[in-house]
């Protein structure tokens, strides 16, 4: 059973490290400006994007204890709803992202109900099932592009107006979006309804006992989870002006999780770690060799072996060792 | 639709079904016995398949290139046991999924790096090749009846050895009560390493009887996977038995799902939007199957006992 | 005579082909300790499960403070003031004591479905959970993590946050199991403490603690109530001695 500190006392003094995170993301695009500056804003823009993503999934995985193989499904939902609204001529940001989420929450609700019936191994496989139902789904959608994806001509204006439409406004619009979840999901996880999904996910029968009904607060944490997922999807697909099946895959799912599982579990900054490593590296890798899954895969499997607690759990070592001298 | 139709395609159904059988074997008694969910148990199949390829191309038979195959097959599933699985059996399903999902990134590139990411073909043996007339309008290859038939020879054999060996009734146990039996003095590190090779083989069998038929290419791992999965837990985990009845369920739902999909659509709107709602549905179907299995019983269909 | 807290009525339970509970019946009255004993496998256990929910019953009825709860789930039975201790893993060990308390706490003071405020710095949750702490004796390691307490340290704080639960009946299931002769001197002084203050149904096997404690005495053998009432009573009478008290008897 993996060691866990469910007491939250430590995380306000490494409250400083999300500090850093955010203000290094802000500073970005002025550093860039002496270097390949497109290139790197592009490439934070897709880190903060998936963080959000993977905030999202460390609240039911790294708090709840539930691991779901189908959140990538919540992306591509956000993502297909600004692709959708599009074709049929609603290019309102404000209107695709309330769409997007209200769908993936819709979503989120629809199949956790089914999902958290199951307990452990039964549970990954219902949510990988959903997943693959909606990415199935989006492959017949044959007037959205099917299989092929759907081009996005013009990203969405807010309010009428197209502040979206530079690199660098989509940039600090998703910057502004991370902290904020970030935020929200800190207070989420410190208030009476984050104490009691955190319990439960130590000892459900005991938080049962207590009399709280753990169907009901997983399921509002699920849902939230998809929110969040619902809003890294509008925000890729404006980043990329692309929207297809494969951002739904189970593979995408998979790698979601890795995200999560990289930067630490149960720190919720470790999501936003885990997502930029994992893009970092992906980007990096596949510069230095074609076949760069077959570094990346080993890594995968010795960070698993050897480092516990994922980069944080590594770097909190590293410093008590080298306190102890 | 017509009779002739509905067999051939009960019998494709049926194909599917002992193929995902033999896949599903090995990945549902390794998850019952070690508690160890082993996303990489698709590049067995997989790399079955490959060997065969390249095994056939040294010997030129197809018994030659099956040979060889299943112990190249076995020998890399037991160096992948003996270095990456056994250290993660006591693990969270947590580090499980990563550290074998990261098996098959790094398998699924070595397989493009080293045979290129072209699909690849195996020829039917000659005794096999060419087609059956079952009845008027109903031709039928050969090599799919041979799959069938060595599908339920290998189900008979390994329903046999599970229930009538020492060796069987320990992994039984094993896969009620894991720390019971370890608890009695069997070797258990043993034990898992004969349910793992087995798996591996059985596996791999599948992917080298399936070569002949199918082309041969990087990405053929991951959709078995997954319906590997479904039947597994729709078939109840650990359960041979339930693997068996769930892998005939999904390969004929899926199967006649697909090809009737569109058909029964169109009894209940137009043709146009049957065309488009029919696939998206049939794709489904299966995952619909296992929800609705799972709702009315949550253990899965033949659950193994004590769990 | 008052209505009693918990009224058991011909409660029936099969496991295959064993019979755990066999037509059970019997009530507890308000603020009586209502000790239930008998040789292991006798089906305490599976019975203090079905009180509390985590077991389904063929037959019978349960009912508390006359509100029929028999197809309740757990959290609904806990919600109307079942509380239960012992014999499952009964504390979240991540969190400190004092958050163990506070969830308890938190169970019976409004809602959990708030979002935004800090949960540790609510006072209305601490200040009575420090209060329960302080009850047991574990008022000093109020921040020491569940999983860091001994074996006895942890005893007390399930009946801290049992406690905090203010419950209408507390089922304590072999609270003494695996203690020390000190510590269990300890829990019968603290349990002689919280008599009275509400109804408990006790599971024990130390009889010491059961004729210390117990206003009242069921003995269960082989799913069946063979004797219930006082304990003086009880204790004398034939068929229990033969069945169980016997040459282990008091």
């Amino acid at each position: 059973m993996r060691a866990f500190a469910g007491s939250l006392r430590k995380t306000r003094k490494l409250d400083l490290i999300p500090l850093l995170i955010l203000t290094a993301f802000a500073l970005v695009p002025a550093a860039a400006r002496f270097g390949a500056e497109a290139h790197v804003i592009a490439l934070v823009t897709r880190v903060m994007i998936f963080a959000i993503a993977a905030l999202g999934l460390d609240l039911i995985v790294g708090y709840g204890g539930l691991i779901s193989f189908g959140h990538a499904a919540f992306v591509g939902l956000g993502a297909y709803a600004v692709g959708i609204l599009g074709v049929h001529g609603m290019t309102e940001g404000l209107v695709a992202l309330v769409a997007g989420l209200v769908t993936a929450v819709l979503f989120a609700l629809a199949t956790g109900t089914v999902c958290l019936h199951s307990q452990g191994a039964y549970f990954i496989m219902i949510t990988l099932a959903f997943g693959q139902m909606a990415y199935f789904t989006a492959t017949s959608l044959a007037p959205y592009g099917g299989d092929d994806g759907l081009t996005i001509e013009a990203r969405n204006t807010i309010l009428g107006a197209p502040v979206l439409r530079s690199d660098g406004a989509l940039y600090y619009a998703a910057l502004a979006c991370l902290a904020t979840s970030y935020l929200a999901c800190r207070a989420l996880v410190r208030s009476r309804f984050g104490r009691v999904l955190r319990a439960a996910r130590e000892n459900p029968v005991r938080v049962a006992t207590l009399g709280f009904d753990v169907f009901r607060f997983q399921l509002v944490a699920y849902a939230i989870s998809g929110a969040l997922g619902g809003l890294s999807g509008f925000l890729l697909a404006n980043a990329t002006n692309f929207v297809s099946p494969a951002y739904m895959s189970w593979q995408r799912s998979g790698e979601l999780i890795i995200m999560v599982l990289l930067g630490g579990m149960g720190r919720l900054h470790g999501a936003i770690i885990g997502a930029a490593v994992f893009v970092l590296m992906e980007e990096w890798l596949s510069d230095l060799t074609e076949h760069w899954k077959m570094i990346f895969g080993p890594f995968l499997v010795l960070v698993v072996l050897f480092a516990r607690g994922g980069l944080i759990g590594l770097g909190e070592h590293v410093v008590r060792s080298l306190r102890r001298g | 639709m017509s009779l002739p139709l509905l067999i051939v395609q009960v019998l494709n159904g049926l194909q599917l079904g002992l193929l995902l059988f033999l896949i599903a074997a090995g990945l549902t008694l390794v998850f019952g016995v070690m508690n160890f969910i082993n996303l990489a148990h698709g590049v067995q199949y997989m790399l079955g398949a490959y060997l065969a390829v390249a095994f056939y191309s040294v010997t030129g038979t197809f018994l030659g290139a099956l040979a060889l195959a299943l112990a190249a097959a076995l020998a890399i599933g037991l160096a992948l046991e003996f270095a990456v699985f056994r250290h993660l059996y006591g693990r969270d399903h947590l580090d499980q999924v990563i550290a074998t999902f990261g098996i098959i990134l790094f398998i699924g590139e070595a397989v493009k790096f080293v045979w290129g990411a072209a699909p690849l073909s195996l020829p039917i043996p000659d005794a096999f090749a060419g087609a059956v007339q079952l009845m008027p309008g109903a031709i039928y290859p050969v090599w799919r009846l041979v799959i069938i038939a060595s599908g339920l020879v290998t189900a008979a054999a390994l329903y046999g050895f599970v229930a009538y060996t020492r060796i069987g009734m320990l992994v039984r146990a094993g896969a009620a009560d894991a720390a019971m039996v370890s608890a009695l003095g069997v070797d258990i590190r043993r034990l898992f390493m004969i349910v793992f090779g087995f798996g591996t083989m059985l596996a791999g069998f599948a992917g080298i009887m399936i070569a002949p038929i199918l082309s041969v290419e990087p990405g053929m791992g991951d959709t078995v996977l997954i319906l590997a999965f479904v039947v597994i837990v729709t078939g109840g985990i650990g359960s041979i038995r339930g693997a068996f009845a769930a892998a005939l369920l999904i390969g004929l739902v899926d199967t006649l799902g697909r090809s009737f999909a569109v058909d029964l659509m169109r009894l209940v709107m137009a043709p146009s939007p049957a065309r488009t709602v029919g696939p998206a549905l049939a794709s489904m179907l299966i995952y619909l199957v296992m929800a609705l299995v799972l709702y009315v019983r949550p253990a899965g269909l033949f659950p193994a006992r004590g769990r | 005579m008052a209505e009693p807290v918990l009224r058991v009525e011909s409660l029936s339970k099969r496991f295959g082909g064993l019979v755990v509970t066999d037509d059970v019946s019997f009530d507890v009255e308000p603020g009586e300790l209502h000790a239930l004993i008998g040789p292991n496998g006798a089906g305490k256990t599976t019975l203090i499960n079905q009180l509390c929910g985590l077991v389904m019953p063929d037959a019978g009825r349960i009912a508390l403070a006359s509100r029929d709860i028999t197809d309740l789930p757990v959290h609904a039975r806990a919600a109307l003031g079942l509380a239960r201790a012992f014999q499952i893993t009964s504390i979240i060990p991540g969190f400190s004591a004092l958050e163990n308390v506070a969830l308890a706490v938190q169970a019976r003071a409004g809602t959990s479905f708030r979002f935004l405020r800090a949960a540790d710095r609510e006072e209305a949750l601490d200040g009575p959970a420090r209060a329960a702490l302080a009850e047991v004796g574990l008022g000093a390691r109020a921040d020491v993590a569940g999983g860091h307490l001994s074996h006895g340290e942890r005893r007390a704080l399930e009946l801290a946050m049992a406690l905090a639960l203010e419950p209408r009946l507390l089922l304590l299931d072999e609270p003494t199991a695996g203690a020390g002769r000190d510590e269990t001197e300890r829990l019968i002084a603290l349990l002689t403490r919280l008599k009275g203050r509400f109804p408990m149904v006790l599971v024990e096997h130390d009889m010491k603690a059961v004729f210390a404690l117990a206003d009242r005495i069921s003995v269960m053998v082989y799913g069946r109530i063979l004797a219930s009432g006082a304990p003086e009573v009880v204790r004398r009478d034939p068929q229990v001695i033969a069945a169980y008290l016997g040459e282990a008897g008091a």
